[in-house]
C-alpha cells in the first residue's frame, strides 16, 4: 500500500481499474495498457504485469479480446526483441479460451510477435509453445496451434521440422472436425514455408487426405486449399496432383463444395497453364454452369467474365459463350441476376464482333427480364456496354426498360434505377434524356413514397450538375415550381426539398429571381409543417444569397413566421434567424 | 446388424435411483414448475432440464467423479459393484423470458421447448435452449470470486484486510476530481507524458485474491427473428459448427457463430395456406452423417435429406412410412398417426418413432417398413373418442433409444413409462411408473414364443396387446402424462419427467 503522487493519480487509477467491476473500465485500461507498460518501467512491466496479465484470464470476453489485441504490439514496452519471448504465456493462454474470435486475436497477435522474434528464441520458447497448444487437451487450443506452424516452422532444425511436419499431420486427422477445419483452412500457409521436397510428399499426403474428409465442412476447405498449393507447385506438379482433385471437387456430390469450385476454378487455371485449362478445366468449368442446383450456377455465373479472360477468345466463344446463353434464360432469377451482373465484362474479350452478333441479343434479352434485379443489373453496368458497342444499338431496347423500372410496383425497385438515372444521362446524352427521361424524373417527385420523393429530389440536383444550371433552368426548375400548387402538403414539402438541393448548384441569381420568390410564398402555406420547412429552407439559403436579398426578403419573412401561433414554426424560424445574426456578425 | 442380433438377453430389473423436485402429498404443482424438457450430455456426466416457467437446470454426476481416473477402466472394474449414475444439481438460470411481439400481437411463452448440449470446451459446459421462437447458446463455467486486496489508491481506507473492489474504486474518481484533475486530463492522459526510464517505483499493480468459484450462466448468443410458427425441435450437427431448428413449416440451418443470419433449407409451406395438410413435427440431424438429416410430419411419414444434394431440399433422398392397413380407417387415424418425435440411435443406423400409440423402429437402409412396432397403450384404443373431446390426444410423447440401441423408452398416461427391447427375439415390454416405487403397476409381460428370425422385416406388434393393463382396477388419469424422458448415453439410467418432478431410475 503505498502513497500515490498526485501527478501519477490518473495512471494509478488506470491501473486500479485492470481489476474494477465495471466492465467499460477494464475495458478502458486494457486498451491503455501501453501507457500502464510505460509507467512502470520495462523490467517491471516483464516482471509484474505480464504475469499479472497471465491470470487474468477468466475475465470478459471483450477484455480478453481487446487484451490479446494489446499484446501483439507489446515488443516495445517490455524491452524489445531479446524479451518477446515473455509475452508468449500470456498469448498462449487466450490461445485457449472458447472465444473463437478471441483465440482468432491471440493467434494473429503470437504470429505478429513471433515473425519479429529471434531464431533462436523462437526455437526455444515459439516452437515448444506450437507443440503444447496442439498437444492440448481440448479441442480450442489445438484449433489455434493450427494457425502458428507457419511462423515456427522455418526457423526450426531438421529434426524439428520433420516433427512439426507430423504434428501437422495429426491435426488434420484430429477427431474434432473443428481442428480438421482449422488445420485445413491453414494448410496453404503452411505449405508456403515447407521445403519442396516435402511439399510434394508430406504436404500433398495430408491434402489428399483433407479432400477425403468424411465432414463437407472440411472438405470445403481444402477446396480453398487448392488454388493457393497450385501456386506453390510447379505446374506439372500443380496438373499431376491438384488438378485431378479439383475436377473431382468439380462434380462432388455436395452442392456447396462444388460451389467453393466454381468459386475458386479461374484462380487455379494460372497455376496449371494454358494447355490442361483447355482440357480439364474448362470442360469442368462448363459443367458448374449448368450444374443442378442453382446456387452453384450463381457461383458459376458470376465468374464468367473472369474465367473468359483467362481463356483465348476462340475458347471463350466456343465453349462460354453457349452456356451463357443458356444461363440467360436459366430458371432461377438469381442465376441470371448474376450473370447480368457481370456480362458486359466479356465485351472486351470477345472482341465487337463477336460482342454485337452473339452478346447483344443477351444482353437485350436479360434487360426485358421478368425480374427487376436482372434489368437493374444491366444497367447499373451501361458505362461498359458504351465503351465496347455505343449507346445506339441499345437505346430501343433500354428506354421501356426504364420506364418498367421506373414504375415498378416495389419501391426500393424505383429507388434503385432512380440512382441510376444521373449515370444513364451521362451515357445517354442531354438530347435522348430530354426525350425520354426527364417527364420519369417529375413523376417520381410525386411518388406516394416518401423514399422515392426524397431520391427524386437529389437527382434533380445530380442532373443540374451534370447539364449545368442553364439546362435545368429550362428543364427541371419551372417544372418543380409549378408543383408547389399541389393540394397535397406532402408534395409540396418535396418541392421545398427539391428548391434547398438545387440552390447551391443553380447560383445566386437564379436563386433570388425565381426560387426565393416561391419559397417566400409557401411560407403563408396554410399547413404549420410546411412553413417550418420554409424557415429551415430559407436558412439554407442564406450562405447562397447576398445580404441585402436576407435583409430585404428572408429575414422579414421568418419574422413573421416567428410569430406563429405554432411553435414548431417559431422554434425553426428563430434558429434561422440565429443564423442571419451568426452570418453578418462574421462579416 | 451387430446390436441387433446379440444372444438372448435378459429384461432389465429397473430401479429406482433419484427424484428431484419430488412432490409432497397433496402439493399443488406451479405451472411454471412442469418440466417440459430433459437431455442428457454426450458423455452422460451431465443433465439439463427445462420448464415451463423459462428456466434449464443442470445436474452433474457424482458417482464417478471422485475416482477421477480413467472412467472406462473404472468403469470395466467396478461394473460388479453396479454402479449406477447418480447426479446432483449443479445450478440452474433463467434461459427465457415471457415477452410480447407487438407486430403479431402475439405472446411469446418462456417454456423451454428443447435443450441440446454442444461440444464442451475448457471445462465450460455449452447448450441451446429454445422456446417458441427465440434459441439461446448457454456458456455454464465456473468462474473465480475476485477480491482485489491492494491497490495502488485508497491510502487511507486500505485497512489491510483486503477491500472488495466495488467500494474503493467507485469512489476513486472524486478525489481526483477534488484533487484539481478534470475528466478530460485524467482520459487524455496521452502516450507522450513522458515517463523516467525505470518507471515509477510508487505504483502497484491490484493484487488479487480469489479463493472460491462460483457457476455462472452466460448467454452467448440469441438467435431470434427466424420462425413464423412455432419452433419444435432443435438439433447440432456433428460438424460441431451447425445446427437446425424446425418449425410447423420450415427448417433452418444456423451457424452457432453467426447469430443474425440462417439458411431456409426446408420449405413445406404451400402458396395457399389453404393447402395445408402435413406440418413437421420433429427434426434431428444423422448423429455422424453431416450432411444427412431426418424430419417428421403430422400424416405419420419421416423423410430423410441428404444437404449435399441442394440448398433447399423440397425433395427427400428417403420416405418412411407405413402404409394404412386396409379397413382399419377411422376419424381418429390422421390424429394418431402424427408423429410426436423422432432420435436417431447412437450409431444412426436406426431412427425411432413415436405417434400416439406406438413406437416404431426403423433401419434408416429400409424404407419398405419400420423394423418393430410397439404398442405402447393399446388399451386406450377404446378411449379415443374421450381423448380428442378433452385434447389429450394432441399430446406430443418424446421417445428414446439406450446407448446400445437394444431397447427403446416413450411414455404414457398415469406417470406411466414403457421400456421395449428391440432386438430380434426379445418380448421385453415392461411398464414403469414415475415413482419410487417403479415397478408397481408392473404388468406380467405376456411371454410369446420368439419369432423366427425372417419375421423382423416385417412389422411385429407386441407389448401392449392386453387390455388387462390396468391390473389394480384403477380408472387411468390423462392429467398425469409423462412426455419427456431421455435415456443415458453409456448406461442403463433412465431420467424422466412426471409434472414438476425429476425421476431417474437405472438397471
Amino acid at each position: 500500500m503505498s502513497m500515490v503522487d498526485e501527478p501519477l493519480y490518473p495512471i494509478a487509477v488506470l491501473i486500479d481499474e485492470l481489476k474494477n467491476d465495471d466492465i467499460q473500465l477494464r475495458l478502458n485500461s486494457i486498451r491503455r495498457l501501453s501507457t500502464i507498460a510505460r509507467a512502470l518501467g520495462e523490467e517491471r512491466t516483464r516482471k509484474e504485469l505480464i504475469p499479472f496479465l497471465s491470470e487474468n484470464n477468466d475475465d470478459d470476453d471483450e477484455v480478453l479480446l481487446a487484451m490479446a489485441e494489446e499484446l501483439g504490439v507489446f515488443i516495445p514496452y517490455v524491452g524489445g526483441v531479446e524479451h518477446a519471448n515473455v509475452l508468449l504465456p500470456p498469448l498462449e493462454t487466450l490461445c485457449t479460451v472458447e472465444e473463437t474470435c478471441v483465440r482468432d486475436k491471440a493467434v494473429e497477435s503470437l504470429c505478429r510477435i513471433g515473425s519479429q522474434m529471434r531464431e533462436s528464441d523462437l526455437v526455444d520458447w515459439f516452437v515448444p509453445l506450437v507443440k503444447r497448444l496442439a498437444g492440448g487437451e481440448w479441442f480450442t487450443a489445438r484449433v489455434s496451434a493450427c494457425g502458428l506452424f507457419h511462423i515456427a516452422y522455418p526457423s526450426a532444425s531438421e529434426t524439428l521440422k520433420a516433427e512439426l511436419r507430423s504434428v501437422f499431420s495429426q491435426l488434420c486427422q484430429d477427431d474434432m472436425p473443428m481442428v480438421r477445419r482449422a488445420a485445413a483452412s491453414n494448410l496453404g500457409k503452411f505449405a508456403a514455408t515447407v521445403e519442396a521436397a516435402h511439399l510434394k510428399t508430406d504436404i500433398m499426403q495430408i491434402f489428399e487426405d483433407l479432400t477425403q474428409d468424411d465432414q463437407d465442412s472440411v472438405r470445403l476447405l481444402a477446396v480453398e486449399g487448392c488454388a493457393s498449393l497450385g501456386k506453390l507447385l510447379k505446374p506439372e506438379d500443380c496438373v499431376a496432383h491438384i488438378l485431378p482433385v479439383i475436377v473431382n471437387f468439380s462434380q462432388d456430390k455436395s452442392w456447396r463444395v462444388r460451389y467453393m469450385v466454381a468459386n475458386q476454378l479461374y484462380e487455379l487455371c494460372e497455376a496449371v497453364g494454358p494447355e490442361p485449362t483447355k482440357t480439364e478445366l474448362v470442360p469442368a468449368y462448363v459443367r458448374l454452369l449448368r450444374d443442378n442446383e442453382a446456387e452453384v450456377r450463381i457461383a458459376a455465373a458470376g465468374k464468367v467474365t473472369k474465367f473468359s479472360r483467362i481463356l483465348s477468345p476462340e475458347l471463350a466463344i466456343q465453349h462460354i459463350l453457349p452456356c451463357v446463353k443458356e444461363l440467360s434464360s436459366d430458371s432461377s432469377q438469381h442465376v441470371r441476376s448474376a450473370l447480368a451482373s457481370v456480362i458486359m465484362g466479356m465485351a472486351p474479350v470477345l472482341g465487337k464482333d463477336a460482342t454485337i452478333e452473339q452478346l447483344l441479343p443477351i444482353f437485350l434479352s436479360l434487360l426485358k427480364d421478368e425480374f427487376p434485379d436482372v434489368r437493374l443489373n444491366i444497367i447499373s453496368k451501361l458505362d461498359q456496354v458504351n465503351q465496347v458497342i455505343g449507346i445506339d444499338l441499345l437505346s430501343q431496347s433500354l428506354l421501356p426498360a426504364i420506364v418498367e423500372l421506373a414504375e415498378d410496383r416495389h419501391w426500393r425497385v424505383r429507388l434503385a434505377i432512380i440512382e441510376y438515372i444521373p449515370l444513364l444521362a451521362s451515357q445517354l446524352g442531354v438530347g435522348f434524356f430530354d426525350d425520354k427521361l426527364g417527364a420519369l424524373c417529375m413523376q417520381w417527385l410525386q411518388d406516394k413514397v416518401y423514399s422515392i420523393r426524397d431520391a427524386a429530389a437529389n437527382n434533380l440536383k445530380r442532373l443540374a450538375e451534370e447539364f449545368g444550371p442553364d439546362w435545368a433552368m429550362q428543364h427541371i426548375v419551372p417544372q418543380v415550381l409549378d408543383m408547389i400548387k399541389n393540394p397535397h402538403y406532402l408534395y409540396r414539402m418535396t418541392v421545398l426539398r427539391a428548391i434547398s438541393l438545387l440552390a447551391p448548384v443553380m447560383g445566386s441569381e437564379i436563386t433570388c429571381s425565381k426560387l426565393l420568390p416561391v419559397v417566400i410564398t409557401a411560407s403563408k402555406d396554410r399547413v404549420p409543417n410546411i412553413k417550418f420547412n420554409v424557415a429551415k429552407v430559407l436558412q439554407s439559403l442564406i450562405p447562397i444569397v447576398d445580404h441585402s436579398v436576407v435583409d430585404k426578403s428572408i429575414r422579414p419573412c421568418l419574422v413573421d413566421l416567428a410569430e406563429d401561433p405554432d411553435v414548431d414554426v417559431r422554434y425553426f424560424a428563430n434558429q434561422a434567424l440565429q443564423s442571419i445574426d451568426q452570418v453578418m456578425m462574421t462579416s | 446388424m451387430s446390436e441387433m442380433n446379440g444372444g438372448e438377453v435378459s429384461p432389465l430389473e429397473w430401479k429406482f435411483s433419484q427424484v428431484f423436485g419430488e412432490r409432497t402429498a397433496g402439493e399443488e404443482v406451479q405451472e411454471v414448475d412442469i418440466i417440459s424438457a430433459i437431455e442428457f450430455d454426450k458423455s452422460g456426466d451431465h443433465l439439463a432440464t427445462g420448464d415451463r416457467g423459462g428456466r434449464v437446470v443442470l445436474f452433474e454426476r457424482t458417482d464417478n467423479k471422485e475416482h477421477g481416473g480413467n472412467r472406462r477402466e473404472l468403469e470395466k472394474t467396478d461394473y460388479a459393484l453396479n454402479r449406477h449414475p447418480e447426479f446432483r444439481y449443479k445450478t440452474e438460470f433463467q434461459s427465457h423470458e415471457p415477452e410480447f411481439d407487438y407486430l403479431k400481437s402475439l405472446e411469446i411463452e418462456e417454456k423451454i421447448n428443447k435443450i441440446r448440449w454442444c461440444q464442451t470446451a475448457n471445462g465450460a459446459l455449452f447448450l441451446l435452449s429454445t422456446n417458441d421462437k427465440t434459441i439461446k447458446y448457454w456458456k455454464v463455467q465456473e468462474k473465480k470470486i475476485k477480491k482485489v486486496a491492494e491497490m495502488s489508491m485508497e491510502p487511507s481506507k486500505a485497512t489491510g484486510n483486503g477491500i472488495v473492489a466495488t467500494p474503493s474504486v467507485t469512489s476513486t474518481p472524486k478525489p481526483h476530481l477534488t484533487n484539481g484533475f478534470t475528466d478530460k486530463s485524467y482520459t487524455s492522459l496521452s502516450n507522450d507524458l513522458l515517463f523516467p526510464p525505470g518507471g515509477i517505483p510508487s505504483l502497484r499493480l491490484p493484487v488479487v485474491t480469489s479463493n472460491e468459484t462460483n457457476l455462472v450462466a452466460r448467454c452467448r448468443r440469441v438467435y431470434a427473428h427466424a420462425h413464423d410458427y412455432h419452433i419444435n425441435s432443435i438439433s447440432n450437427n456433428s460438424d460441431g459448427e451447425t445446427f437446425i431448428s424446425a418449425d410447423d413449416l420450415r427448417i433452418n440451418l444456423w451457424n452457432l457463430e453467426i447469430s443474425n443470419q440462417s439458411f431456409n433449407i426446408v420449405d413445406v409451406k404451400p402458396t395457399n395456406m389453404e393447402d395445408l395438410t402435413e406440418v413437421i413435427t420433429s427434426a434431428e440431424f444423422h448423429p455422424t452423417h453431416c450432411h444427412t438429416l431426418a424430419y417428421s410430419s403430422s400424416k405419420g411419414s419421416i423423410r430423410l435429406i441428404d444437404l449435399r444434394q441442394s440448398a433447399l431440399c423440397d425433395k427427400h433422398s428417403k420416405l418412411f412410412e407405413e402404409p394404412e392397413a386396409p379397413g382399419s380407417r377411422s376419424f381418429f387415424t390422421e390424429i394418431i398417426a402424427s408423429i410426436s418425435d423422432i432420435k436417431f440411435g447412437r450409431e444412426g443406423r436406426y431412427l425411432l418413432s413415436r405417434d400416439y400409440m406406438t413406437l416404431k423402429l426403423w433401419d434408416i437402409n429400409m424404407d419398405s417398413g419400420p423394423v418393430s412396432t410397439f404398442q405402447v397403450h393399446e388399451y386406450l384404443r377404446p378411449k379415443l373418442c374421450d381423448l380428442y373431446e378433452n385434447d389429450s390426444i394432441f399430446d406430443k410423447f418424446e421417445c428414446c433409444l439406450s446407448g446400445d440401441s437394444q431397447r427403446v423408452a416413450t411414455g404414457s398416461y398415469s406417470n406411466l413409462f414403457r421400456v421395449f427391447g428391440c432386438q430380434s427375439g426379445s418380448t421385453e415390454a415392461t411398464t414403469l411408473e414415475a415413482s419410487k416405487n417403479p415397478m408397481r403397476r408392473q404388468v406380467q409381460t405376456p411371454s410369446r414364443p420368439s419369432r423366427s428370425l425372417s419375421s423382423i422385416t416385417r412389422a411385429v406388434r407386441r407389448g401392449g396387446d392386453s387390455t388387462s393393463v390396468d391390473a389394480n382396477g384403477n380408472s387411468f388419469d390423462f392429467t398425469t402424462k409423462l412426455l419427456h424422458l431421455a435415456w443415458h448415453p453409456t448406461e442403463n439410467s433412465i431420467a424422466c419427467a412426471a409434472a414438476n418432478s425429476l425421476y431417474m431410475y437405472y438397471a
